[in-house]
């Protein structure tokens, strides 16, 4: 699958990225980019070191050494929030939902960025507050069509079986109108037909312009969707490249998909 | 139905100074009002940002002793200092209650809410603690042990028509009544917010908060400011309804009873304060002919003890519930009952 046509800019730059806990070495020396309208694999075995990869892109956890660039603004040493105001924005391998609102509630609260609304106008009940409710309940709308959920609006989030738990995690990612989605293991413990409605919502975000980084164990899923494939193994990156490629790793084969048994 | 019933209940609260005749009635009136603004503000943080403040009486005693002296005038010493402030009208020493209280939230929010859950229990004890020892020994502002005294009523000015002092007990009530409102609308447009939102996101999950872009520690220290206060307000009010203060308005009973008027009415709700306030704050005036003080305390602990296990959520959420319940209830039972003409839709 090609890049999205224009020029091939980085976005996200990871260079010399280290993380220890104690004489555990989770990542080390992680060196890789990601260019403008890319969809980018992140694969690697269970304990490879992904997820604290994404920890460390998103302000959670503060690398060893190493820089972190989103469009140019160095990240270490930011707070989460900051870096999602970048419009770095992430999904949680386990469900994060906020389990006692209302699935169009969790929608408000993740559209938190695009509010303009002051204290005072909050307090004294300008109309502007008004205003700004109602393009953000409009907006909320919008992106529950989108993820498919806009019949469970109403729904306590903690009621929705465990798919749309998960398709409501990439709905309050997506209200933080991100330029750039890290999503961890979206599809994982998904069935058939839910799978296929998250990689048919990755493009879609795709074609809206965004970024996509996927952590997935999925591997039908990820060499699908992905224009480049980075693996990881033991925080050290052993292979990176188109998928096609990337499946005929030896290095991959053997550490990653097993010796001599293929699932992709 | 729901809309119409708090002004019914403005309605009902309006009225109660022109047919109530008791005295004392409206002195336990005026004083759980107080009592609900502090619980209110509790709620703000405990309810919607899931912070357990057990130091909240030091806000309610800081708003106290700040207007006091306002409105008193002190000369102390202060480092070699003198530091000379000449009395201020009553209502300049509410505001000014309110303002210090508000700034040792902020203090207290940016200090505390680095260590949270029961790291933020303990400076808030630790706080209000310390508060009460300065109140106790700087005799020379506070006058100690022996209390704030002849704290003047509030003198309220109207443009044009002159000024009124609030000498009796219907005015204080008046005015407890309005401040309360205030404080009430200002939570309910508050929690109604992006910035409610953002306070009740942190108190759900605070990780997926900042993940989608909340500044946690930004609406963490609005909520306690906020609250800090209003709680300073309600101190404010009970310093000169009451005519004196001393060192005991900062004891951890009162924080005790704050938030057992919060929990039993239903944390995280508007109304949840008021109803475990006025509970609490009438249970001692029903009990009095009964039971002698000690056997009251047994029988106000088991209640608290009943209604948090038979209601965990409080009482203004199992209300709903059942209010809820009957509701979508009453239909199907008139279909049951072979009513000729079944509901449509719901």
């Amino acid at each position: 699958m090609p890049t999205s046509g224009a020029a091939e800019e980085v976005v996200l730059s990871i260079a010399h990225v280290a993380v220890h806990f104690g004489g555990l070495v989770a990542l080390s020396d992680l060196n890789f980019t990601v260019c403008e309208g890319e969809i980018v694999g992140l694969i690697g075995p269970n304990g490879a070191g992904k997820t604290t990869a994404f920890n460390v892109f998103t302000g959670f956890l503060k690398p060893t050494a190493g820089e972190v660039r989103y469009r140019n603004t160095l990240l270490n040493g930011l707070k989460p929030h900051e870096i999602t105001s970048l419009g770095l924005v992430r999904t949680f391998q386990r469900t994060s939902i906020f389990q006692n609102n209302t699935v169009f509630e969790n929608v408000l609260i993740g559209l938190h960025r695009l509010g303009r609304s002051t204290l005072w106008d909050t307090l004294l009940a300008l109309p502007r507050e008004k205003i700004a409710e109602g393009e953000l309940a409009d907006k909320a709308r919008e992106i529950l069509r989108i993820v498919g959920l806009e019949r469970r609006a109403a729904d306590v989030a903690a009621t929705l079986p465990y798919g749309e738990q998960r398709l409501l995690g990439m709905a309050l990612a997506l209200a933080a109108q991100p330029s750039m989605l890290l999503l961890d293991e979206p599809v994982s413990g998904m069935n058939a037909s839910e799978s296929a409605k998250v990689m048919k919502l990755v493009e879609t975000i795709r074609a809206a312009g965004v970024t996509i980084l996927l952590v997935e164990h999925d591997m039908p899923m990820v060499m699908q969707v992905s224009d480049r494939i980075v693996v990881l193994n033991y925080g050290r990156i052993i292979a990176e490249g188109p998928p096609a490629v990337i499946q005929q790793d030896p290095q991959v084969i053997r550490a990653y998909l097993g010796e001599g048994k293929k699932r992709a | 139905m729901k809309r119409a019933l708090p002004a019914v209940w403005l309605v009902v609260f309006l009225t109660i100074p022109l047919w109530l005749q008791d005295q004392y009635i409206l002195h336990i009136l005026i004083t759980t009002g107080i009592f609900i603004i502090a619980s209110m503000s509790l709620n703000l943080l405990l309810g919607y940002t899931g912070q357990l403040s057990l130091g909240h009486v030091a806000f309610f005693g800081i708003g106290a002793y700040a207007s006091a002296l306002t409105t008193l005038g002190f000369d102390v010493d202060v480092f070699g200092f003198r530091v000379l402030h000449q009395p201020w009208p009553a209502v300049i020493g509410l505001f000014v209650g309110m303002v210090i209280a508000g700034l040792s939230g902020y203090a207290i929010g940016r200090l505390s809410f680095k260590v949270r859950g029961a790291y933020f229990v303990i400076v808030t004890i630790s706080f209000a603690e310390v508060t009460r020892l300065i109140a106790l020994n700087w005799v020379e502002l506070t006058q100690g042990p022996l209390a704030l005294t002849n704290i003047p009523p509030y003198t309220l000015g109207f443009p044009g028509l002159g000024s009124y002092t609030l000498w009796n007990k219907t005015a204080y009530y008046y005015l407890v009544l309005a401040v309360g409102l205030i404080a009430y609308v200002v939570i309910s447009r508050l929690v109604g917010s992006r910035i409610g939102r953002a306070m009740i996101a942190l108190k759900e999950n605070e990780t997926l908060a900042s993940s989608v872009g909340i500044d946690v520690t930004r609406y963490l220290v609005l909520a306690a400011v906020v609250s800090a206060g209003m709680a300073g307000a309600a101190g404010s009010l009970y310093a000169h309804y009451l005519k004196i203060i001393d060192p005991d308005i900062f004891l951890f009973i009162y924080t005790v009873t704050m938030v057992i008027m919060v929990i039993t009415g239903g944390k995280g709700t508007l109304a949840g304060p008021i109803v475990g306030g006025v509970i609490f704050g009438f249970l001692p005036v029903i009990l009095r002919p009964f039971a002698a003080p000690a056997v009251q305390w047994i029988l106000y602990g088991g209640l608290m003890i009943a209604i948090v296990f038979v209601l965990p959520q409080g009482i203004v959420p199992a209300l709903e519930r059942w209010i809820a319940n009957w509701l979508t209830r009453k239909p199907a039972d008139a279909l049951l009952a072979g009513s000729s003409k079944p509901h449509e839709g719901q």
